[in-house]
């Protein structure tokens, strides 16, 4: 009976922490999309709870400025963030896949090696790609921000785990026997096994690509290519004390509110993803 | 069809699988690093638009950084990391536990878990501006501290090294616990629920079965999510960096590791962010050496 008291208390402090948090994940978004909707006089007066009705107007002055050019920036990160978690899901899927199931002379030492570089950051090696890039006369173009995500050691190890866990190799030989090819097996048979780790995958590469300011900011210079982490860091760049409140507050909110409809979109698929199979070690 | 069962004909198909991974590897990153290497023993910089060098000045680099700050941001890098780790990893220890707890039925998980995680998915440039704009002298979180009567006149918070530190690492928490936690969770609903059970009949506490059988049981995730971790902390660039538009202000506390890699690439000193980068190297390459060992060794006593 002692314990159903303490379950109650129990309950009671994880219902009082959870609130809190929720309320800190949210307290910050809550004022950003009020301020959107609020007019840089009505700003300067003060914090108000209530939305006012500038949000119409705000948008359009984002839209029409030429000096950050928001939706093209939102345009070319949705472009790049796409590629990469397709790219990214799919080749360490496929790499993943081919270390698991086939036995061969190089597989002990080429699975050492990506483990070895499993933590290892890419800002080690950005002097000697950005001077790779420019040689290959890629620089200020979106191709370098997509295609390295082919090697991607950590996203490799995730989908390598999940192998282990929910691939049983009879399944492999049976697809032989009924005359399956090695690829059409991958495409056909391991990938659809495989769903909710590349659903919980491609939403991390997705997140990471669209959220990458290090590379993008080094690559890009020309303001039409830019993602929407360069233009952002132009706009703190800039003297912005002189500039309309109202729009500040509503380039960023742009900038949040598409990742927040993918997510909306694809949460149901991490949580099934996470349920259904977990990260069994 | 291909009847022969020769193992051996299949091999050709693993080397096939891995190709695209390995040749991406070894041209955007194993070439980059060479060069890196290479150009660190070198004097190579721009100023103004004469540009120095490549000359071989051997050591040079590595002598002169170690003279810079260079131990200093890599001490703030540490300090503002561990800021936002420890409660990161307490929270999404407690919120998972709860979570999974069968006996604790709490209502609206869906609803917490999709809250949780959001701030995960926040642009970190965008987050790092939207807390500039929050927290300057004259933003709203001052406005409502002053009417609430809890300041009596605006907080400099970006003015003071406290404030900074804590606004980054308060940052680096929102940002990551969400995503902790449900790793976490993942983990402990793989454990076999039997094991619950039989814990449930010998009678022991809430407190117990946590760090009696489901800490020991997901100590793997523990260990990836401190690599996850780890690789965050050595990165730390986005949110400082827009917070104090790389300045690393108030006087250069707030700097990390790689907000001074990336002030050398874009000044072009190519000979001083080789050497830098070097140094991030070795670090790194040790991290990689303990956190390979951990996992490795934590497999062959489970099993």
């Amino acid at each position: 009976m002692k314990s159903k008291k303490g379950n109650h208390l129990q309950m009671i402090l994880a219902y009082v922490v959870l609130v809190i948090l929720a309320f800190l994940c949210l307290f910050f978004f809550y004022i950003l999309i009020i301020n959107a909707t609020r007019s840089h006089a009505d700003l300067q007066k003060g914090f108000s709870a209530i939305p006012g009705a500038y949000l119409l107007k705000n948008l359009k002055s984002v839209a029409n400025d030429g000096s950050f050019p928001m939706f093209r920036g939102i345009l070319n990160s949705l472009l790049v963030s796409t590629c990469t978690a397709g790219l990214c899901t799919y080749f360490s899927s496929l790499t993943a896949y081919g270390l698991y199931a086939y036995d061969f002379k190089l597989k002990k030492i080429a699975f050492t090696f990506i483990m070895a570089i499993l933590v290892m950051p890419t800002q080690v090696t950005a002097m000697g790609f950005l001077r790779l890039v420019t040689n290959m006369g890629l620089y200020d173009s979106l191709l370098p921000l997509i295609i390295p995500s082919i090697a991607s050691p950590a996203v490799f190890y995730f989908m390598y785990s999940y192998l282990q866990s929910s691939l049983p190799l009879s399944l492999v030989e049976a697809a032989r026997i009924d005359g399956s090819g090695e690829f059409m097996t991958f495409n056909k048979i391991v990938l659809p096994i495989m769903k909710p780790a590349i659903a919980v995958q491609a939403i991390f590469t997705f997140v990471g690509a669209w959220n990458n300011y290090f590379v993008p900011a080094l690559i890009i210079q020309s303001k039409d290519k830019m993602t929407v982490p360069v233009l952002i860091a132009m706009l703190r760049g800039a003297d912005y004390m002189n500039f309309d409140m109202g729009k500040i507050y509503t380039m960023i909110m742009v900038a949040i509110v598409p990742i927040i409809i993918v997510y909306l979109i694809l949460s149901k698929y991490i949580i099934a993803g996470i349920t259904l199979g977990g990260v069994k070690e | 069809m291909k009847k022969k069962s020769k193992k051996v004909s299949y091999a050709k198909w693993g080397y096939i699988f891995i190709l695209p991974f390995f040749l991406c590897y070894f041209i955007f990153s194993l070439i980059p690093l060479a060069d890196t290497i290479r150009y660190s023993f070198f004097e190579y910089y721009r100023s103004g638009i004469k540009e120095v060098g490549p000359n071989f000045v051997g050591m040079e680099n590595y002598v002169s950084l170690l003279h810079s700050d260079m131990l200093k941001y890599m001490g703030n890098t540490m300090i503002l990391w561990i800021i936002g780790f420890i409660p990161q990893i307490v929270i999404a220890l407690l919120l998972a536990n709860w979570f999974t707890d069968i006996r604790l039925k709490i209502r609206g998980k869906q609803f917490f878990k999709v809250v949780i995680y959001l701030p995960n998915l926040i642009m970190a440039s965008a987050f790092a501006m939207l807390f500039f704009a929050l927290f300057s002298t004259n933003g709203p979180i001052n406005s409502i501290l002053t009417s609430l009567g809890w300041a009596k006149e605006p907080i400099d918070f970006m003015g003071s090294v406290a404030g900074t530190r804590t606004l980054i690492g308060f940052m680096n928490f929102l940002m990551w616990f969400g995503n902790t936690t449900i790793m976490l969770m993942a983990a402990i609903m793989g454990i076999s629920p039997d094991i619950f059970e039989a814990c449930e009949l010998d009678g022991c506490s809430g407190v117990k079965r946590f760090f009696y059988i489901t800490l020991p049981l997901i100590r793997p995730i523990l260990a990836y999510t401190l690599i996850t971790s780890i690789i965050g902390g050595i990165q730390m660039f986005d949110v400082p960096q827009i917070l104090t538009n790389g300045q690393g202000n108030p006087d250069r506390t707030s700097m990390t590791l790689i907000m001074f890699l990336n002030s050398h690439l874009k000044s072009k000193n190519y000979g001083m962010a080789g050497a830098l980068s070097v140094y991030l190297f070795i670090v790194s390459a040790i991290l990689c050496f303990l956190v390979y060992r951990m996992t490795n060794g934590s497999k062959g006593e489970d099993r």
